[in-house]
């Protein structure tokens, strides 16, 4: 059997340096676009405010980029490192989005990036905006891949297991893309980018504003901000995630837990606005009841019934039942593979497969599990109810503030108002919720999955690598203190950029405009220098 | 649909494409890597350095990705050599990450500030980003080439024995400076392409007479080692290539020797080796000479030699178990599904050569050597 420490270190180890990967990728997602944005004006009103404008968030987006690219080397590798069963187990199929990724979002983007850095003088300004614009694709072509691959873990289409080699297989390619548990995510967390992006130009903006510095720069990208930011914030919370949840069992108890919701209401289902949460006497004390609401977002019906917990619970225990079943017939399989008696009873049973795993965690055979364990079992599938409540608040809390924030940021903007000290404040202030937000959305995604690694067919304590305790020790210890580090450096230098603003750039002092160089021409440094 | 190719081709190409990833690795990131191991000892005051940095500056993030490539192509190909190969060397694996996750840090953040001492971390940051990978992945392949300690369970899951310095046997290490030397001789070959003539330039031929030689030297005791060394494995019985990807459904066994099996039965494969020889020759007629390009081909001949020569000796072996021949993965069985394999052929076919498009047009806009004298005057250089 599988040591249970080894697995609970091993989520550590991967919630750690994801939440932290995801630090990075909301404002590269958000800003690279910003930048297309402010470079497409640039070009086509040929002022060079909008150049300088460009290329000092540039500056920016690199230092936060780069992190990005470091800490997402990590996530490439460590299926295989923390995750090897899982990497075994669904490998055919989720590998394939992972290599997509990396040959049409990953090249483009890290190719293209060098030359936005270094390419100024080298291409027409057109070209460089061309060049920004790959990169921004880019990066939002690799949030699309990856979350496709993400969206599969939660509903898992076009596969089913084989028992030949012991694994899950792709059946259908179509069905893996067009996940529709993956399509909302997409939309769901690049709209999350767009929002960080615009929070932070918009808070930096501000902070300018107030301080009386760079107002060139500061209104223009105030208004920027507040348009793009404006459009986002909507697009979040409108196109948010709720479709995915009738789809199956585990999403639907994904949202009787952010809802908090023990037993089965009548059709339609009341949403609970706040309350408290508890485990123990499963239910929910000084809860505010909206009625109607969950039902109607959840089903998008008067009619629909959302499932409680317990009733949830009692489903699970009867497909573990049919689970054990599969497994015996596995097993037989395994023995003596052309018993064809045998792959006739899997076949039968094959989709409740990983519901027998869950006795995995009690017994090393599901055959052996008596009552008491199976009834243990079905109720390890309710996920931390009170984190999923709260963290699904603060989240989307955010969203409905965002779109205040930006309402009235746009209207400021097109008054030409730059001068209410509140706002500007209000402004810099909430620079780091976006941030909070998103790792809130993410606890709710994957805590909610919980205890599926791949829902309703991998437990996540059998997807783990035999590796020992101290080894993921060392791996925590050691990614823990140089991501650590890097932070501070990184903010650092964040803020530094900041305080000293845009630069005067000497090569632009005298002649206005790049040297629309023919590629290959030297760059030649003016004699004004 | 029927599926135009059979599974057995499919699994040929996927060996050959991961070929073509691991050499275009090591011939693109290679030479960022050789570079960057290159730097303490070629470049001496921080205007140097900073030539020697953004003579990989603009490209190195580009390169990178085919490392990363190489990740996600063997997860979707061969699940089952991603998933113990990266599990069984887990702190080894620790260890590249720790000097990969530095490398984009280094290079971006090291000309963030003037101060001596903070430029001086990062030089050695980007150093360990460029050494230490270098050598681990020569160790890694030298330690495939041995046969990796682990078993497999009737569920195919994957148990290990050893630890990480079980890893740096005599042979592996051998494997390791193998890879440094080659690496810092293809670093070598692209500072003569990219830089201005100067001390610094001198300095990198130097290093790369030496490196060259390294590489010959070490290429050969290799060669030895793998003869007469007692490694090898080999498959037995009637093999099925179409066969569902289940270790346990082909017999591998130990076989002192057996790594040059495929030699013999077809010689032509003899030029891979001959190639791994004579492209460090020809990089060293070209310090001779002082042309830089053939250099530059020099080194990357002998990368692409010295890998299809590895690759060669153990075909059809991907990830021989010295712990439990019978557990060993082949091309015959552990590659993902026939379906996978053919979907991620058209997605390669029609991604990979956009992909070298637009790089090749990168390069191009790139084009020209570095000087010192840009490096003072442009703002934008590291
Ligand atoms: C929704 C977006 C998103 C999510 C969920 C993830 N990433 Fe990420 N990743 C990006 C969005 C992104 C990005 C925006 O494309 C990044 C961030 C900053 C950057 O430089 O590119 C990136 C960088 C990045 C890189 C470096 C790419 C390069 O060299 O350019 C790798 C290897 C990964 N990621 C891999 C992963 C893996 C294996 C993940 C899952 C476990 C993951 N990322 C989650
Ligand atoms: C970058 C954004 C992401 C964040 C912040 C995030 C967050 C988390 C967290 C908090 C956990 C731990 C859950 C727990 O063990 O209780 C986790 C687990 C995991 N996530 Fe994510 N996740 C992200 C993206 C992804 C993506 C894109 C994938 C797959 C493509 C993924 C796959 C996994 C896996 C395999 C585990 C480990 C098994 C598990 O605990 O369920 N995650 N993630
Ligand atoms: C009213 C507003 C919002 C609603 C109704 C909402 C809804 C949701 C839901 C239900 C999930 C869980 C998805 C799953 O189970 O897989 C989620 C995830 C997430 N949310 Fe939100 N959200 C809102 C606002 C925001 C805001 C403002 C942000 C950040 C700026 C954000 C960022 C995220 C992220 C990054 C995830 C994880 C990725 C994913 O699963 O899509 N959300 N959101």
């Amino acid at each position: 059997m599988v040591d249970l420490a080894v697995v609970e270190m091993s989520r550590l180890q991967f919630a750690l340096t994801a939440m932290y990967h995801f630090l990075f990728v909301p404002l590269t997602l958000g800003l690279s676009f910003l930048l297309v944005i402010m470079e497409s004006i640039y070009v086509m009103t040929g002022r060079t405010v909008w150049r300088d404008i460009t290329r000092f968030w540039g500056k920016l987006f690199g230092i936060n980029f780069v992190l990005g690219v470091s800490t997402g080397i990590t996530m490439e590798f460590q299926f295989g490192t923390n995750w090897s069963y899982y990497s075994h187990f669904v490998g055919d199929v989720f590998g394939a989005p992972l290599a997509i990724e990396g040959l049409m979002a990953f090249f483009l983007e890290a190719t293209f990036v060098g030359l936005m850095f270094f390419g100024w003088d080298r291409l027409s300004r057109l070209g460089h905006l061309f060049v920004t614009f790959m990169v921004a694709l880019g990066t939002n072509l690799s949030a699309l891949w990856i979350l496709i691959a993400n969206g599969w873990m939660q509903n898992p289409v076009g596969a089913a297991f084989n028992p030949d080699t012991m694994r899950m297989e792709v059946t259908s390619f179509y069905d893996v893309l067009m996940n529709p548990v993956a399509q909302a995510k997409f939309v769901h967390t690049v709209s999350a980018g767009y929002v960080t992006a615009s929070v932070f130009v918009l808070g930096v903006s501000a902070w300018y504003l107030l301080k009386g510095r760079h107002l060139q720069l500061a209104r223009r990208s105030f208004a920027v901000a507040a348009a793009f930011g404006l459009a986002s914030s909507l697009s979040v919370v409108v196109l948010g995630d709720e479709s995915g949840y009738v789809l199956t069992d585990n999403q639907r108890m994904k949202l009787a837990a952010i809802e908090a919701m023990w037993h089965t209401e009548e059709a339609p289902a009341g949403f609970t606005a706040v309350g408290i949460p508890d485990i123990a006497e499963q239910k929910t004390h000084y809860a505010v009841h909206v009625p109607y609401v969950l039902g109607i977002i959840a089903t998008r019906s008067l009619t629909g019934e959302v499932k409680g917990i317990s009733e949830l619970v009692e489903t699970a225990e009867t497909r573990i039942r049919l689970g054990i079943l599969a497994h015996d017939a596995l097993e037989r399989v395994k023995a003596d593979r052309t018993d064809m008696a045998a792959r006739a009873d899997f076949a039968r049973y094959q989709a409740h497969l990983g519901w027998g795993y869950l006795l995995k965690r009690y017994v090393a055979d599901p055959r052996m599990a008596d009552d008491l364990t199976i009834a243990k079992a079905a109720r390890s599938v309710v996920p931390n109810v009170p984190v999923l409540f709260w963290a699904f608040r603060l989240m989307a809390g955010a969203g409905f503030f965002f779109i205040a924030v930006f309402a009235f940021a746009f209207w400021l903007a097109t008054r030409h108002d730059f001068g209410r000290t509140w706002f500007l404040r209000l402004a810099v202030a909430i620079i780091p919720l976006p941030w909070i937000a998103s790792q809130a959305g993410w606890l709710v995604a994957e805590l909610g999955r919980q205890p599926w690694v791949v829902e309703g067919q991998l437990p996540t304590f059998l997807a783990v690598s035999s590796v020992t305790l101290a080894q993921v020790w060392t791996t925590i210890i050691g990614f823990t203190l140089l991501y650590g580090i890097l932070a501070v450096v990184m903010v650092r230098l964040m803020l530094a950029a900041i305080r000293k603003g845009p630069e005067p750039d000497p090569r632009w002092t005298e002649a206005d405009q790049p040297r629309a160089g023919a590629p290959g021409a030297a760059w030649q440094p003016l004699p004004a220098e | 649909m029927p599926i135009p190719l059979d599974y057995e081709t499919l699994r040929l190409i996927w060996w050959l494409l991961l070929g073509v990833l691991l050499i275009g690795f090591a011939l693109t990131d290679g030479f960022d890597m050789g570079v960057a191991a290159l730097l303490p000892v070629v470049a001496r005051t921080d205007e140097e350095r900073r030539l020697v940095i953004n003579s990989i500056g603009a490209t190195w993030e580009g390169n990178q990705v085919w490392f990363i490539l190489g990740g996600g192509a063997i997860f979707a190909a061969w699940p089952h050599v991603y998933a113990i190969s990266f599990s069984g060397f887990y702190l080894a694996m620790f260890v590249v990450l720790v000097a990969l996750i530095l490398r984009p840090v280094g290079f971006k953040y090291r000309s963030k500030k003037a101060d001596p001492a903070w430029r001086r971390m990062w030089d050695w940051a980007l150093f360990v980003g460029g050494f230490v990978p270098a050598l681990v992945f020569g160790v890694a392949v030298g330690n495939v080439l041995l046969g990796v300690p682990f078993r497999l369970d009737s569920d195919l899951r994957a148990t290990y024995a050893g630890g990480l310095l079980d890893l740096f046997s005599p042979f592996a290490l051998l494997a390791g400076l193998l890879s440094v030397a080659m690496l810092v001789l293809h670093g070598a070959g692209w500072l003569a392409l990219k830089i201005e003539e100067g001390p610094v330039l001198a300095r990198a031929r130097r290093w790369g007479v030496g490196a060259a030689l390294a590489s010959i030297v070490l290429f050969g005791l290799g060669g030895l080692f793998v003869a007469y060394g007692g490694l090898g494995y080999r498959l037995e019985g009637v093999v099925d290539p179409s066969g569902p990807s289940n270790p346990f459904l082909t017999k591998a066994v130990a076989a002192p020797g057996a790594w040059l099996d495929n030699y013999a039965s077809a010689p032509k494969t003899l030029l891979a080796p001959l190639i791994g020889f004579l492209g460090p020759v020809m990089a060293l007629v070209g310090i001779w000479r002082r042309a830089d390009l053939p250099v530059f081909l020099g080194s990357s001949l002998g990368a692409f030699g010295i890998i299809a020569t590895a690759g060669l000796s153990m075909f059809p072996f991907l990830l021989p178990s010295s712990l439990d021949p019978a557990s060993s993965l082949t091309v015959w069985n552990a590659s993902s599904s026939h379906l996978t394999m053919w979907i991620m052929l058209l997605a390669t076919l029609f991604l990979l050569p956009l992909v070298l498009l637009y790089t090749a047009w990168v390069f191009r806009v790139l084009f020209g050597r570095i000087t010192t004298e840009a490096v003072r005057t442009n703002p934008d250089f590291y």
